[in-house]
């Protein structure tokens, strides 16, 4: 048995250093979930006002995403495909972008977005802790936030997990 | 002697050059204070686009970002522990290039000392066996 000891630390060592490297560093707990959801610029691209739908009792979806940002590029046929499945409201927030800019990369690629919003100065991306586009919120009807995808979603990944909540049938 | 005090110096000026950092922008300060309590933040908080860098070291845009709100939240009267709490509360405690000590953080900040302690046991057993089976003889 002593004889063992060794190479069955170093077999347990081994297998904490496999388990490690493993995982994703960047997948980064967001402390905002179940936390109300911050503030948003209050009027689209369109320059018309904006309110979220949970103050009217709506759960809604917010895609924060960038013309500069060629992983959004990947996930935006996604996004086309799930605007014409979903019931609930998806809106996309343009984060650190120019509405010149935001505007003719949705007018060349396709509007996924029931509402566009844009953050120029990235300040609303600061409160919801963004730090990687494309980014996606799941905001219930209460208004807190239930989950936080970072990355780009894939249609499937994002449907069963709105079914998880329970927020589609 | 010459040879030592050049090596010296070369090590003392890579230090000093590595805590300049990269922070390009300068920013007006009130006082004395909030300038050091600037810098001391920006050193302590995480880039999270580049995470093995701080802020003080990051030029990417997000770090650039929160140097800016990091100076105007200063500027505000905000201390260390708002500010740190601030950033804590958006982008998790991961955030913290310095973590908290916590139940979470237990192992990550007593791990070395554990790893210390077995190994100093494991040579003292080592050593009295030895000197046993010497004395046996």
């Amino acid at each position: 048995m002593k004889r063992w000891l060794p190479l069955i630390l170093i077999g347990l060592l081994t297998l904490l250093l496999v388990v490690g490297l493993s995982r994703d560093p960047r997948a980064v707990p967001s402390p905002l979930i179940g936390q109300p959801a911050p503030a948003l610029p209050q009027r689209t691209l369109a320059d018309e006002p904006f309110q979220p739908p949970h103050v009217h009792g709506q759960a809604w979806i917010l895609n924060v995403w960038a013309s500069w940002c060629a992983a959004c590029r990947e996930e935006h046929p996604h996004l086309m495909r799930l605007r014409q499945r979903l019931s609930l409201p998806l809106i996309g927030l343009a984060w650190r972008d120019e509405r010149a800019a935001a505007t003719a990369w949705l007018a060349r690629h396709g509007n996924p977005y029931g509402t566009v919003l844009v953050d120029e100065s990235g300040v609303h991306g600061i409160d919801w802790g963004v730090y990687g586009v494309p980014e996606t919120f799941i905001i219930g009807a209460d208004g807190r936030i239930l989950h936080k995808f970072t990355g780009p979603v894939t249609e499937a990944t994002l449907i069963e997990r709105l079914r998880q909540l329970e927020l589609i049938p | 002697m010459m040879r030592y005090l050049l090596w010296l110096i070369l090590t003392l000026s890579m230090a000093l050059a590595q805590s300049a950092g990269a922070a390009i922008e300068t920013y007006p300060f009130d006082t004395p204070e909030q300038e050091r309590l600037y810098h001391q933040l920006i050193r302590e908080l995480r880039c999270m686009v580049c995470q093995n860098q701080n802020l003080a070291d990051s030029n990417a845009r997000l770090a650039r970002d929160l140097r800016r709100q990091i100076h105007a939240l200063v500027i505000r009267g905000y201390d260390r522990d708002a500010v740190v709490n601030y950033m804590v509360q958006r982008y998790g405690e991961f955030v913290r290039y310095r973590p908290a000590f916590n139940a979470h953080t237990a192992l990550l900040w007593l791990g070395p000392l554990l790893l210390l302690l077995i190994a100093g046991l494991t040579v003292w057993r080592v050593q009295r066996q030895a000197r046993e089976t010497a004395s046996d003889d």
